[in-house]
């Protein structure tokens, strides 16, 4: 435990904690885009760059955009932007979900066998990182790649404007 | 800068590198790699602060000369009342956006406010440092150079989006939904089209990809990426997309002085409206260098009888060059409206960057072709880059021409 990684994980768990606290929905996204660069920030001083390149190209640069832009479409007013507290029956779905999520989290970390004793680093190039993910990895690429297409083509097809003939919806 | 064997290399040639190596051998072995890598980011920030400074001078002046007026011509050098030109404008600019009152809206979010323009210029710093200089000159040598630089660049339309709705005003908030619209359709043709230097490369280090451009065919013809079918659609995508990246004209969209005022800079003035124009030349100047070493061969020198000028000055001749083309088609061409723009990129520099990604490909497995093979190799490759552009360029502009002006 060095002193930079408990900056890093200190600053992107409180960085997230208040995003979600937060009753600004544009802030809670910028902060959240903070967060997921403490998690790049995680990724170099382990010593994957690639990944942290990765991570900051991905989320902090499209993923926290589509968020913003998500929050400003579906709600056109600024003041709108602040979201009242929910009621008290939506807390008990929000703890079941959130607190499945957790378990499944906790249990994919416990039930994987970490490595703690003392080994070489490992130092990939990013040839042998692209070499092994065409290679053994392959499969898994491909899945993933069509799984993202697929929601891909679920949001459009939500997004998308129904037939001319169908009413509009009355808003 | 990279410690390169670099006593092999002519005196020219090692200068910079030898100049610090002499401001900093007084310090004791621990602390030389800090000093050296602070005087590089001072080297680097000095030198693209002048250039930026110069820039908006010489866009002035160029824009004028397009206009077929003079320009800035008028402010004398400090206490020696001698007009040069124009050579003091960028002095006077300084003094006065220094100068100038700060005003913050009041309904402004006031954090998000102050830290935009912040955030833009820290970002667009960042992209300076794998880009290599010259032969000895790259401040970082990263084995993921190519994916570091447009990391750190993604992050600026988020500062854009941050200014224009800190600001709280309809034209700011507008410019930011442009913004993010505009980034969502653009990253995607930028990072697509430099995919096909790194399939042929293998590479995604930038001095990797510079070396490998240093051979002439023939003895004459620098073998330059953009010098394929391949490469030359690649860099034209590039291009555009870099374009609309760094909000220039004809992509300057979220800042449309007609439609939007300023769009996010409306609510900014004095320093903070300076440090928005320097984040946008920074872009402009990292986003041309990552083109040059993409595409142009980096440092290398165009022809082996020229390659006694140092590397870093065929570097700076070919990053002004395309500095002075975005200047250009400033003055050339009209502003986008913003469904054009999202069909440019959709509907056409998408595909033609997919098309291309297998275009590079067919390049690489027919690199073996030799005599009148090489002939079909580039009668392939050509149709291959051509074709798709003719048909998407027809299918773009079907139905919307000739216009007819009825009343004009």
């Amino acid at each position: 435990m060095s002193l930079a990684f408990l900056l890093i994980a200190f600053l992107t768990v409180a960085t997230a904690a208040v995003a979600m606290a937060l009753r600004n929905l544009v802030r809670s996204a910028l902060l959240l885009g903070a967060s997921w660069a403490g998690v790049a920030a995680f990724y170099l001083w382990a010593g994957a760059e690639f990944l942290a390149f990765a991570q900051v190209l991905v989320y902090v640069g499209a993923i926290s955009m589509v968020v913003l832009f998500a929050v400003l479409l579906t709600r056109p007013s600024r003041d709108e932007g602040a979201v009242s507290p929910a009621s008290a029956g939506r807390l008990l779905p929000a703890l079941i979900a959130g607190g499945s999520v957790l378990g499944v989290l906790v249990g994919a970390i416990v039930g994987s066998p970490l490595r703690t004793a003392a080994k070489p680093p490992l130092a990939f190039t990013v040839r042998e990182l692209g070499l092994q993910l065409m290679g053994p990895h392959a499969a898994s690429l491909v899945v993933v790649g069509a799984l993202l297409t697929v929601a891909l083509l679920g949001a459009v097809v939500i997004a998308a404007p129904g037939r001319p003939g169908d009413r509009e919806d009355p808003r | 800068m990279s410690a390169h064997p670099a006593n092999a290399l002519p005196l020219l040639e090692r200068l910079p590198v030898a100049l610090r190596d002499a401001c900093t051998s007084w310090l004791p072995e621990s602390w030389r790699w800090l000093a050296n890598s602070l005087l590089s980011i001072v080297a680097i920030f000095v030198v693209f602060a002048t250039l930026f400074a110069l820039l908006t001078l010489a866009e002035r002046k160029i824009l004028g000369r397009v206009q077929n007026r003079p320009g800035p011509n008028r402010a004398p050098l400090p206490f020696l009342g001698i007009r040069t030109y124009g050579l003091a404008q960028p002095l006077a600019d300084g003094i006065k956006m220094l100068t100038k009152e700060d005003i913050v809206p009041r309904g402004a979010d006031r954090v998000l406010h102050f830290l935009a323009p912040v955030a833009l210029l820290a970002f667009s710093i960042l992209t300076f440092a794998v880009i290599p200089y010259g032969r000895a000159l790259l401040p970082v040598e990263l084995d993921a150079a190519v994916l570091y630089f447009f990391a750190a660049g993604a992050a600026t339309e988020l500062a854009i989006f941050m200014a224009g709705w800190a600001s709280r005003n309809k034209y700011s908030l507008l410019a930011a939904m442009r913004a993010l619209a505009q980034l969502i359709s653009y990253e995607l043709p930028l990072l697509l089209s430099i995919v096909p230097v790194v399939l042929v490369a293998g590479s995604l280090s930038t001095s990797e990809i510079v070396e490998q451009q240093g051979t002439w065919l023939f003895g004459v013809f620098p073998q330059w990426h953009v010098f394929t079918p391949w490469g030359f659609a690649g860099f034209l995508i590039f291009f555009v997309a870099a374009l609309a990246e760094s909000n220039r004209s004809p992509f300057d969209l979220p800042e449309a002085e007609s439609e939007l005022i300023a769009g996010h800079l409306t609510e900014y003035s004095g320093f903070k409206y300076a440090l928005f124009f320097m984040a946008e030349y920074f872009g402009m100047c990292a986003l041309s260098g990552m083109g040059v070493t993409l595409f142009l061969g980096g440092w290398q020198a165009p022809i082996p009888a020229l390659a006694f000028i140092p590397s870093y000055g065929w570097f700076a001749a070919k990053l002004l060059a395309l500095l002075f083309v975005f200047m250009w088609i400033r003055a050339t061409f009209p502003r986008l409206r913003i469904d054009q723009l999202t069909r440019l990129a959709w509907k056409f520099l998408v595909p033609l960057a997919l098309v291309n990604l297998f275009t590079a490909a067919f390049w690489v497995l027919s690199s073996g072709w030799a005599g009148p093979l090489a002939f079909a190799r580039w009668l392939v490759a050509g149709t291959l880059v051509l074709g798709p552009f003719l048909v998407l360029g027809r299918r773009l502009s079907a139905g919307l021409g000739p216009r007819t002006y009825r009343y004009a």
